[in-house]
């Protein structure tokens, strides 16, 4: 049984492993439990966006761009500068929290309050990271483009888990994806700063009379939510390989979850992923891989069109949108 | 902190004031000083053509693609209020409707042209019109996935050529002519569009961009008003993309590329937003500014970016704002 992963590191069963698969029940077996893989990837990529965005209302565009730019440097530490495998994704999370800081700290402080050139900017960021590191040889990145820069997995092997097989891995991504899940939203209904995040995200003013620094808080959610998006790629780019158009990709997987959930919905988040890595995987068996991305976009289009709140979106959002 | 001890005071120039009002056309100076700007684009943009090679002619012409679709954009946002990332999908549906046209009905560009921006821009909007009810950002994600939905669904159908495209389309006899449709495209679509934001339609248009419960309130149709601003900002990029297929004899997916959405954006930002002539003169900056960097390949796309942010964050007015400044005004430090 042979397993091929995109490149893409999201969607990870291969059609040739489809066709050489007969029972109904392995079948449905396996989307069930590699649809719930996609799910919690899905979510994975989207909590650092959601974060910044669904909470303090930062649209942060150069998520994607971060993503793919820890994986970059954990490569690079690893294999350039002969750093530990645990050491190389640490010091590549802390470099990713301080470029959050930064881009807000430089480029979004001044446009604040002014949404379209605050996407516009950041997605300007966005283009430049990816873009330069696309270019071969920048900053000692030489060589970095092409199929086979990939990151180790943190356990090699499989396991079979009720006839499918699946590796450690994606495990993992499930165990830290639901920790991730619970650990944040402890952390933003039970701790100041949380609260603090929130309330910058419901009424900036009255959380500005109460004392709460409007801008010091975006710059800890852009930093919390770099390192989250760099979490992300070490965790699941090791199921594939690491390109500039990862980046694209994941930007638009982010927006399609916080947007479709609702924004700062943390339970409408987990729905969206959910809806949209099942569907995926559905459409994936049933029409081929070709159709995913057709799904995808169809399936955010629709949604914004006829709900426009989103899944758990609340009346306010509502107003706001439409 | 130091008090200042000197500001600086603007005052309107005199000929400005005297412009104004009916005299305007009372002595050649002031017809001068109201037609000199004019006159200098237009000259300048007809004359440039004559002094420079073959390459940079092509070059100026798809600078003329990008000064439509700046066009488009700076009207769409600046009195519309839509703010539309998805350039792309107009150039990609025009190009694609002109291409198709000719590719099997063997029509020569001057009949596929014309077909391929009316109903490509009919096309565009029927497809934004379920759109045109989200606001702000939400229009503006949407948008910018409109033409990533459209390379999708290309490639599964593996219709239209699939992601090989077409190639071997009817091309424009002459570079004269290529450049000079362009030009004068570019030019008419300018002076067409400044003179409807100061029509009623236009007050209107502003209106729906600053509070649409007012404009509703006034038993105007918001929607209706939206539909026909898109059409029309349609319009200019389905023509851009019908050109452009014809400019090079190929279509394919990289019509909906990103480029189209981000390079206008650049340009009008560095305009200056809403200032109409200032999108079009930064898409004649930008445009031979990114094919002089082309050996650097991947380069110029951070450079635009970079120059961009700066002008977002430095100069959020533009190059326009500014000149027009300069025009109207003169500066002098005052003692407080």
């Amino acid at each position: 049984m042979t397993l091929e992963y995109r490149s893409d590191g999201v969607s990870a069963i291969s059609i040739l492993h489809h066709s050489t698969l007969q029972e109904p029940d392995f079948y449905s077996m396996e989307i069930l439990i590699y649809g719930t893989v996609n799910s919690i990837i899905f979510a994975l990529i989207a909590l650092g966006f959601t974060l910044v965005y669904g909470v303090s209302r930062v649209p942060n565009f150069a998520h994607g761009s971060i993503y793919v730019l820890v994986g970059f440097l954990t490569w690079s530490f690893v294999n350039n500068s002969g750093f530990p495998y645990a050491l190389a994704v640490i010091f590549s999370l802390v470099v990713a929290a301080i470029l959050g800081f930064l881009i807000y700290r430089i480029v979004l402080i001044r446009l604040r309050g002014m949404a379209t050139s605050e996407i516009i900017a950041s997605f300007a960021v966005s283009l430049i990271i990816l873009e330069g590191l696309r270019m071969q040889g920048i900053a000692g990145f030489k060589g970095f483009i092409g199929p086979f820069y990939t990151l180790k997995p943190f356990i090699e092997g499989k396991i079979n888990l009720l006839g499918v097989f699946v590796d450690y891995q994606r495990l993992i991504i499930i165990g830290v994806g639901v920790g991730m899940v619970i650990l944040l939203s402890l952390f933003t209904h039970h701790t100041k700063t949380g609260l603090s995040l929130r309330a910058i995200a419901q009424d900036e003013q009255a959380a500005m009379m109460l004392g709460v620094n409007s801008d010091r808080m975006a710059e800890i959610a852009m930093s919390i939510g770099s390192a989250l998006a760099g979490l992300a790629a070490v965790l699941i780019l090791p199921l594939g390989s690491i390109t500039a158009e990862v980046g694209y990709r994941v930007l638009i997987y982010a927006l399609a979850v916080c947007i479709i959930g609702g924004l700062g919905s943390w339970g409408g988040a987990i729905l969206a992923a959910f809806v949209i890595g099942f569907a995926m995987k559905i459409s994936t068996a049933l029409f081929g891989a070709l159709w995913e991305s057709v799904v995808l976009v169809g399936t955010i289009i629709l949604i914004l069109l006829f709900k426009p709140s989103g899944l758990l979106g609340k009346q306010k959002e509502l107003e706001e949108r439409v | 902190m130091v008090a200042k001890t000197r500001r600086k005071k603007r005052l309107e120039r005199s000929i400005k004031v005297r412009c104004e009002g009916l005299y305007a056309l009372s002595s050649w100076s002031e017809i001068a000083y109201l037609m000199a700007p004019r006159v200098l684009l237009i000259l300048g943009l007809l004359v440039i053509p004559f002094y420079v090679d073959m390459y940079w002619q092509r070059v100026l012409c798809s600078a003329g693609i990008y000064a439509l679709l700046a066009l488009s954009f700076d009207f769409l946002a600046a009195y519309v209020g839509l703010v539309c990332l998805g350039g792309a999908l107009f150039i990609g549906i025009g190009g694609y409707i002109a291409g198709l046209l000719n590719h099997y009905f063997h029509l020569s560009p001057f009949v596929t042209i014309p077909i391929a921006t009316i109903v490509g821009a009919a096309i565009s909007t029927l497809v934004l019109i379920p759109c045109l009810r989200l606001r702000g950002i939400y229009f503006a994600i949407v948008s910018f996935m409109l033409p990533l939905f459209a390379v999708y669904i290309i490639i599964a159908l593996n219709v239209f050529g699939g992601t090989e495209g077409i190639s071997a389309l009817d091309t424009f006899p002459s570079i004269s002519l290529e450049l000079y449709l362009i030009l004068a495209a570019v030019l008419a679509a300018l002076f067409a569009i400044r003179r409807l934001v100061n029509e009623d339609m236009g007050i209107i248009l502003r209106g729906v961009k600053d509070n649409d419960q007012a404009v509703r309130a006034s038993g105007i149709s918001i929607t209706a008003y939206k539909i026909r601003a898109v059409f029309m900002a349609a319009l200019l990029g389905c023509f851009g993309g019908a050109y452009l297929g014809h400019l090079y004899g190929w279509l394919g997916i990289s019509l909906f590329a990103m480029d189209f959405s981000i390079l206008p954006i650049a340009a009008t930002v560095m305009g200056g937003m809403g200032s109409l002539v200032g999108p079009v003169l930064g898409a004649f900056i930008l445009t031979p500014m990114s094919e002089a960097l082309r050996g650097f390949g991947q380069l110029r796309v951070v450079l635009y970016c970079l120059i961009l942010i700066a002008f977002m964050v430095y100069k959020p007015e533009g190059i326009m704002n500014i000149l027009q400044r300069k025009y109207h005004q003169f500066e002098k430090w005052e003692e407080v």
